[in-house]
C-alpha cells in the first residue's frame, strides 16, 4: 500500500505548520514509523510549563491499524499507564475505532486535550482515576509535583 | 405401540400448552408461519404426534437461514418502500423485530435510518468511478486512472484502499454487520451490495457467513447447534421465560440431541436451572465429599468407622458383625433379590440409620446417593458407546457368522442407541430427584426410576453377550429395547406432565 506517501504527506504538514503546543520529528531519519512528539502541557492543566516527550509508532499495516502512543515522559494521569511503558489506548487510538482516514495530527490533538481533560472513567489507572474523581484538589497537587519533577 | 396411544392424548395439552403463553407469543406463531411458507415441504416433519416432553422445532441450514433473512428483507423493503441493501441494515440493527423497527421508522424516519448508520439520501447505484484531480485521502495516491468508489454518504476513497479496509474488518476483525465507512467520523454502515462491488467471491462468502451468525444470534427463536463442526441452526419457539415449565430438546440433522433453552447436551428431564445448579455444585463438592465418603462411613448399629477396603457392597461389622449395604446404610438381608431398593432415597430411615451421624454427614450422603448414580450413568454411557464403535465390527461378524443380512442385524445398532439414550435420561433423573421434596409424586417418579434402571441393565447385559449367542438373543434385544424405550416414554412423560402444570414441589427455590 502506499503507507509511505501517506506518512510523508502527514510528516511534512505536521512539521509545516504545527497544531498548538506539539513539535514532531523523526527519532531516527531513516525510519517513518518512529515519530519523536514534544508536548507542552495544555495551559489551566496541572501539566501546564511540563514538556512531555511522547512516542508515537506508526505499525506497518498503517493507516489501516492505528498508531501507538506512549509518554516517554513520566505523568501522573488516569489514563497512562504508570509504568516504563507510559501507554495510552483509548478512543480514535482503538483499534476498532479507528479509521484509515483519521490522521496522526487527531491523534496529537486527541492526547493533548486527553491531558486536560481526563477521561477516568475509561482508566488504565483505576486510583488515580479515583482521586481524579474524589479529590481533584489532591490530583492537581500530585500532577503539579510530577510534571515539575519529570517534565521540566 | 399401545404405550404411543396412551399418551397421545396429551398432544392436546401440549396445544394447551403453546396456546396460552399470552400475547408476546404472537410473533412466534408468524414467524412458524413465514417457515411453512418458504419450506412447505418439511411440513410433515413437525406434523407428526408429539409426546409430553416433546417440542416442535425445525432444523434449519445455512441456505435455509439465508432464505428466511431474504424473505424479511424483501418484505420489509415492500412496507417501507427503501432498497433491500439499506432495509437489510435496518434490520440488523433492530435485531430483526420487523414491528418495532417499522413503528419507529414510521414515527422518527430520519432519526431511525441515522442511528441505524444510514442516511437519508437513497439515490444513486453502486459503481466504481474516476475521478479527475482525485486524491485518495488514505494512501494519498492520485493520478488519472484511479478508480475510486464511494457510498451514499459521499466519502470517496481509492478501490484498493476500500478495499483493504474491507478486507481486513471481515477477515482478521470478523466484523460484518457493523464495518462503518472509512471516513473518519462518518458511522455509515457498508451495505452488501457496495460489498459485493469491491470483494472477492471468497471475501463475500465469509461476510454472508458473519451476518448469518448474528443473525441466528439475534434471533430468540434460533440457535446454533453445539456439536463441532455442525453448520445446523434449530428454530424453536420455546422462550426462556418457558424453561421453567419445559425442557426443550431437540435433535438436530447431525444428531446431536441437546437443550434448545441452554445448549447443552440433552437433560431431560431435569429442568435447565437445576441442572445447572446440580452442575456447580457437583463441581464445588464431590471430589471432597467423594473422599469423606468413599473412605469412611459408621456402622449404623455400633457407629464403629468402617473404611471400606474391597469392592463388594456387603458390609459385615467387624465388631457387632451387622450386615449392611454400603451404598444406602440398608440392611443388606433386605436387598438380596430386589437391591434395586437401593436406588431409593429413603428420607426417613436414611435418616434414622444416620441419626447417629452428624447432619452435615446426612445431607452429605444425600447428596453422594445422588452424585454416584448420575456419575455412574455417565460412565456407563461413555462405556456403552465404546461398546457402540465395536457394534459395527461384531454386526459384520454376525453377518458371517450366521448368514444374517445387514438388515437383519440393526437390532443391535438399534438396542445400543437406545441404550445411550436411557442412561442419559437415567442420569438426569438422579440431578432432578436430588432436588425433589418427598411426595406421593416422588414415589412415582423414583418407580418409573427404577423400572427404567432395572430394563437398561439387563439390556446392557444381553448386549455384552458373545457375538455367537447375539443371533439367538435377537428377539429378546428387540423386545427389551423397545421395552426400555418404553419406559423411557412413560418416565418423561410423566415427569413432562407434572413440571407443566407445576406439580413438583422441591426442595429448594429456583
Amino acid at each position: 500500500m502506499g503507507s509511505i506517501k501517506r506518512i510523508s504527506k502527514e510528516l511534512t504538514e505536521l512539521t509545516e505548520s504545527p497544531p498548538e503546543g506539539i513539535m514532531v520529528e523523526l527519532a531516527d531519519e531513516s525510519n517513518v514509523y518512529e515519530w519523536r512528539v514534544k508536548m507542552d502541557g495544555p495551559e489551566g492543566s496541572p501539566f501546564h510549563n511540563g514538556k512531555f516527550l511522547v512516542k508515537l509508532s506508526l505499525p506497518t499495516e498503517y493507516p489501516f491499524k492505528p498508531p501507538t502512543v506512549s509518554f516517554a515522559t513520566k505523568i501522573y494521569h488516569p489514563n497512562v499507564t504508570n509504568d516504563e511503558k507510559g501507554s495510552m489506548c483509548l478512543g480514535m487510538l482503538r483499534a476498532d475505532e479507528w479509521k484509515p482516514s483519521s490522521k496522526i495530527a487527531a491523534v496529537l490533538q486527541f492526547a493533548r486535550q486527553l491531558l486536560a481533560e481526563p477521561m477516568p472513567d475509561d482508566a488504565v489507572e483505576g486510583r488515580i482515576a479515583e482521586q481524579y474523581k474524589n479529590d481533584r484538589t489532591r490530583y492537581e497537587e500530585v500532577a503539579r509535583e510530577w510534571t515539575r519533577k519529570y517534565a521540566c | 405401540m399401545d404405550s404411543d396411544d396412551e399418551f397421545m392424548s396429551d398432544v392436546s395439552s401440549q396445544d394447551d400448552f403453546l396456546g396460552t403463553q399470552g400475547s408476546d407469543d404472537e410473533s412466534l406463531g408468524e414467524d412458524f408461519d413465514d417457515l411453512d411458507a418458504g419450506f412447505s415441504d418439511d411440513k410433515d416433519l413437525i406434523k407428526h404426534k408429539k409426546k409430553p416432553y416433546e417440542v416442535e422445532y425445525k432444523v434449519l441450514d445455512p441456505h435455509d437461514i439465508d432464505h428466511e433473512q431474504l424473505g424479511q428483507v424483501n418484505e420489509v423493503c415492500a412496507i417501507l418502500g427503501l432498497p433491500p441493501e439499506s432495509v437489510a441494515i435496518l434490520l440488523r440493527f433492530g435485531r430483526w423485530n420487523k414491528e418495532k423497527l417499522i413503528e419507529s421508522y414510521m414515527e422518527h424516519p430520519e432519526e431511525t435510518l441515522e442511528e441505524a448508520g444510514l442516511g437519508s439520501n437513497f439515490e444513486g447505484t453502486a459503481k466504481t468511478e474516476i475521478v479527475p484531480g482525485f486524491m485518495c485521502d488514505i494512501c494519498c495516491e492520485d493520478g488519472d486512472n484511479l478508480e475510486t468508489y464511494a457510498m451514499r454518504c459521499g466519502h470517496r476513497y481509492c478501490v484498493d484502499c476500500y478495499r483493504h479496509y474491507l478486507g481486513q474488518k471481515i477477515k482478521e476483525e470478523g466484523e460484518a454487520g457493523r464495518i462503518q465507512c472509512p471516513g473518519d467520523g462518518c458511522n455509515r454502515i457498508v451495505d452488501y451490495k457496495s460489498l459485493d462491488l469491491l470483494v472477492t467471491k471468497e471475501l463475500q462468502g465469509r461476510y454472508r457467513e458473519l451476518l448469518t451468525r448474528t443473525y441466528v444470534d439475534d434471533k430468540e427463536n434460533l440457535k446454533w447447534c453445539p456439536a463441532p463442526n455442525c453448520q445446523y441452526a434449530i428454530d424453536c419457539g420455546v422462550k426462556t421465560r418457558d424453561l421453567r415449565r419445559i425442557v426443550p430438546t431437540v435433535r438436530c440433522f447431525c444428531k446431536h440431541e441437546f437443550c434448545f433453552g441452554c445448549s447443552l447436551s440433552d437433560h431431560q428431564p431435569a429442568p435447565c436451572t437445576l441442572v445447572k445448579m446440580w452442575l456447580q455444585k457437583c463441581e464445588d463438592d464431590s471430589e471432597t465429599a467423594n473422599w469423606i465418603s468413599a473412605n469412611t462411613k459408621e456402622c449404623t448399629k455400633c457407629n464403629s468407622t468402617i473404611e471400606k477396603n474391597g469392592g463388594c457392597n456387603h458390609m459385615t461389622c467387624r465388631k457387632c458383625k451387622y450386615e449392611f449395604c454400603w451404598m444406602c446404610m440398608g440392611l443388606w438381608s433386605e436387598h438380596g433379590t430386589s437391591w434395586y431398593n437401593c436406588n431409593r432415597y429413603e428420607e426417613k430411615s436414611g435418616a434414622d440409620a444416620r441419626s447417629a451421624q452428624a447432619k452435615s454427614r446426612s445431607s452429605l450422603e444425600r447428596y453422594l446417593h445422588y452424585y454416584n448414580r448420575y456419575a455412574n450413568h455417565e460412565q456407563s454411557a461413555k462405556l456403552d458407546k465404546d461398546l457402540y464403535l465395536k457394534t459395527e465390527k461384531k454386526m459384520t461378524s454376525l453377518q458371517s457368522q450366521s448368514g444374517l443380512s445387514w438388515i437383519e442385524v440393526q437390532f443391535l445398532d438399534t438396542a445400543s442407541q437406545a441404550l445411550q439414550q436411557c442412561r442419559q435420561t437415567l442420569k438426569w433423573t438422579y440431578a432432578f430427584a436430588f432436588y425433589l421434596a418427598r411426595n406421593n409424586l416422588t414415589e412415582i417418579f423414583e418407580d418409573n426410576q427404577k423400572d427404567l434402571e432395572m430394563a437398561v441393565e439387563s439390556l446392557s447385559e444381553m448386549f455384552e453377550k458373545p457375538v455367537a449367542d447375539l443371533a439367538g438373543l435377537k428377539v429378546d434385544i428387540l423386545d427389551k429395547t423397545a421395552y426400555c424405550n418404553k419406559r423411557r416414554v412413560i418416565l418423561l412423560s410423566d415427569t413432562a406432565e407434572n413440571l407443566k402444570n407445576g406439580e413438583w414441589s422441591f426442595n429448594i427455590e429456583w
